[in-house]
């Protein structure tokens, strides 16, 4: 990219199929995503699998785009890389799907592309085929990106919500709510002083380690992004119809996403987290897999937060750090501050 | 957060409860009269570690519950006709009796879920073109700067910015609450955070004349069960006075700039209360010589009057006349996602507190 090329932004001829869609497409993204598959600019992309396979799709809406600890690029790779991981499987190649705004800048398209480069690099993953469009000003939100993503299932994971029974663990990979909050601390006529970065990253290596280690005793693996830990545990016993019981003070929140939470009558059970997973796996291999998950980087703030009981089919009961009950009930929408 | 965890802490919550056991010999009902503190009983599992004979009741604290149908209704009409409506974010779900603010955005209106009504100033500031009205909703706390903005959007010299008020004021409720001939309350734990703006002193009298202990309480689980047990205690005693549980915030004369600034933009008036109806002398109206802020007046819709829902019973759950449960629509034809009143969908309304920390339906 030239300097006067940088300088431009993005409108609807980019998305016209002609010169300058070409332009933009050589330029920026076959450039950035060079690979065998890419570059034989078919409509769509042949590769070889062998065995069960794992396919997820998603799309990434956010505002703002570029973030603490990330842009909406890095989430578009890392979100549909950890949906594959949490099927047990190895992510390998994704799909990516841009629905550009007119007027967008260049620049920052550039800066988004390369940082979906560096998260597929980071995660191992290839991008084999995508699709560009541009939408006229007022009818997008600057970017949103689509991703598909395809893997090959870990040959040890047997990961089924039907292997959940009562004494199986509750892990939770790192600390809690901190997407969510970095997101909210940058949000017009919110910013506050908070040093909160996004949590966003790729996980497929940690859930392969454990996988190897530890294979069909992990009985299921779920991000818990929008909605937060509450929505997908709720989502986990009325699935199941098991019981869940957790301990509020248990729960991984580091003090500045807890203050945050806190100033504006959040529940950081309720955020939105991005690189974070939970486990319910075999109560024989707890202590074995919290200490292999705590010695690797990804998982350095692992913990128990609970157990499945008999109790209670169907709801997610929290034990209070003052010795009280209360049941947790999933998010009903988006998490709006209080008045006082 | 230190600071919170001390009021968060298990062994001094158990201290205090030990005490209520061993203090109460009665069955009493103590009503906390803020929204925050029943959110903060139920989120804390606090009602089932209290003995039997100790009955909390839900007040009408929760301004979003309190905000008549009627209000909603005219932020609903200026957002359909061109107006930007700046709202704070727990309003915007509450139904009116067609549609909420959120249902009316949806529809292509331009709401703005804002988290000060200075930045309300600063949208007037930003859209010259436009007409920019701030939902002014809450009790003695929000009140401050919501009269700061008015005074702000004044010193600008802005023509595009005004107020949809609906402030209440607690004192009159709780009084209200009283008079009821249906009313059980025996204690009231006060609301802290409104005794911040306002010090002790509309209590007093309140106490005096309906013989009634008031103690002024936090929000954490410590504060609420020494609150409780500093009820039960002057109930047990016989005495009727006002305590201060919450005094690390709360000073008797309370917040005096504050309060200046509520008196030079806003004056007590009779408002609506949800669910209750009219109060006389039971909320902030702007000064008169604030009246072009004043966004009934400027857009003409005062007139706007709508009957409640009859099946919803809002009123007898604020007044704590009724639990949550003991409403028969109760997580049937009302829950959060279909709310028939504004207690289910407030985050500090009783029945949404209900339903997401105790629901057994």
């Amino acid at each position: 990219m030239n300097n006067r090329a940088e300088n431009k932004t993005i409108n609807l001829s980019h998305g016209s199929g002609g010169l300058m869609m070409r332009k933009l497409l050589n330029d920026v993204i076959f450039k950035a995503f060079d690979n065998k598959y890419l570059n034989r600019k078919h409509d769509g992309a042949l590769v070889k699998l062998t065995g069960e396979i794992a396919v997820s799709t998603d799309s990434f809406v956010i505002s703002p785009i570029f973030f603490k600890g990330g842009d909406i690029g890095e989430l578009a790779v890392n979100g549909t890389v950890n949906d594959i991981a949490m099927c047990g499987a190895i992510p390998r190649f994704l799909s990516l799907s841009f629905i550009v705004e007119e007027g967008l800048g260049l620049e920052s398209l550039i800066r988004i592309v390369n940082s979906v480069k560096t998260a597929a690099k980071n995660s191992g993953v290839r991008i084999i085929t995508g699709d560009t469009k541009v939408v006229e000003k007022g009818k997008g939100d600057k970017i949103f990106i689509n991703t598909t993503g395809i893997g090959e299932v870990h040959p040890k994971a047997n990961i089924s919500s039907e292997k959940i029974k009562p004494g199986d663990k509750i892990i939770v990979s790192g600390c809690i709510a901190q997407h969510g909050m970095a997101i909210m601390s940058q949000r017009k006529g919110m910013e506050f002083e908070a040093d909160i970065k996004s949590d966003t990253t790729n996980l497929n290596f940690l859930v392969k380690d454990i996988l190897d280690a530890f294979g069909s005793k992990i009985h299921l693996l779920r991000d818990p992004t929008r909605g937060g830990l509450a929505a997908v545990l709720h989502e986990i016993a009325e699935d199941t119809q098991t019981g869940i019981t957790i301990y509020e003070n248990k729960l991984p929140l580091e003090k500045q996403v807890a203050a945050a939470c806190e100033i504006l009558g959040i529940d950081p059970i309720f955020v939105a987290n991005e690189g974070i997973f939970v486990a319910i796996v075999d109560s024989d291999i707890t202590d074995d897999l919290v200490e292999l998950m705590i010695q690797k980087e990804k998982g350095k703030n692992t913990v128990c937060i609970g157990e499945i009981s008999q109790d209670h089919p169907g709801k997610v009961v929290m034990h209070s750090s003052i010795g009280g009950k209360r049941i947790v009930s999933p998010p009903i929408g988006e998490q709006l501050p209080r008045i006082c | 957060m230190k600071y919170l965890n001390e009021y968060r802490n298990l062994e001094a919550t158990n201290r205090w409860l030990n005490l209520i056991h061993k203090t109460i010999t009665r069955n009493w009902n103590i009503m906390e009269v803020c929204g925050g503190q029943t959110h903060s009983l139920v989120r804390n599992g606090i009602l089932e570690l209290l003995p039997e004979k100790v009955r909390m009741i839900h007040g009408p604290g929760c301004p979003v519950c309190v905000t008549p149908l009627n209000l909603i209704d005219k932020a609903v009409e200026l957002l359909e006709n061109n107006v930007i409506v700046c709202s704070f974010g727990d309003m915007v779900r509450v139904p009116g009796s067609k549609k909420s603010l959120m249902q009316a955005k949806a529809n292509g209106g331009d709401l703005r879920i804002l988290y000060s009504p200075l930045e309300a100033v600063d949208v007037a500031r930003e859209n010259p073109q436009k007409q920019v009205v701030f939902f002014a909703v809450g009790f003695e706390t929000t009140a401050p700067a919501n009269a700061l903005s008015v005074l702000q959007a004044k010193e600008k010299g802005l023509k595009n910015y005004s107020l949809l008020v609906s402030h209440v004021l607690v004192p009159p409720a709780m009084e209200a609450i009283l008079k009821d001939e249906l009313c059980k309350v025996n204690a009231f734990l006060g609301a802290g955070h409104v005794c911040t703006i306002m010090g002790l002193g509309e209590y007093y009298p309140l106490s005096a004349k309906y013989k009634i202990p008031i103690i002024i309480t936090g929000f954490e689980p410590v504060d609420l069960v020494q609150g409780i047990y500093m009820a039960v205690n002057q109930l047990e005693k016989g005495i009727f006075e006002v305590e201060n549980q919450y005094a690390r915030v709360v000073k008797k004369e309370g917040n005096l700039a504050a309060k200046n600034l509520i008196n030079i933009v806003f004056r007590v008036g009779s408002r609506q209360w949800r669910g209750i109806g009219e109060i006389p002398d039971s909320g902030y109206v702007l000064q008169d010589e604030f009246n072009e802020f004043d966004a009934e007046l400027k857009f003409g819709i005062r007139h706007i009057q709508v009957p409640e829902n009859k099946t919803c019973i809002a009123g007898e759950i604020l007044k704590g006349i009724k639990k949550p449960y003991e409403c028969n629509q109760f997580g049937k034809n009302c829950s959060p996602v279909n709310p028939l009143g504004a207690p289910m969908v407030s985050s500090e309304g009783a029945c949404a507190a209900y339903y997401h920390f105790t629901n057994t339906v």
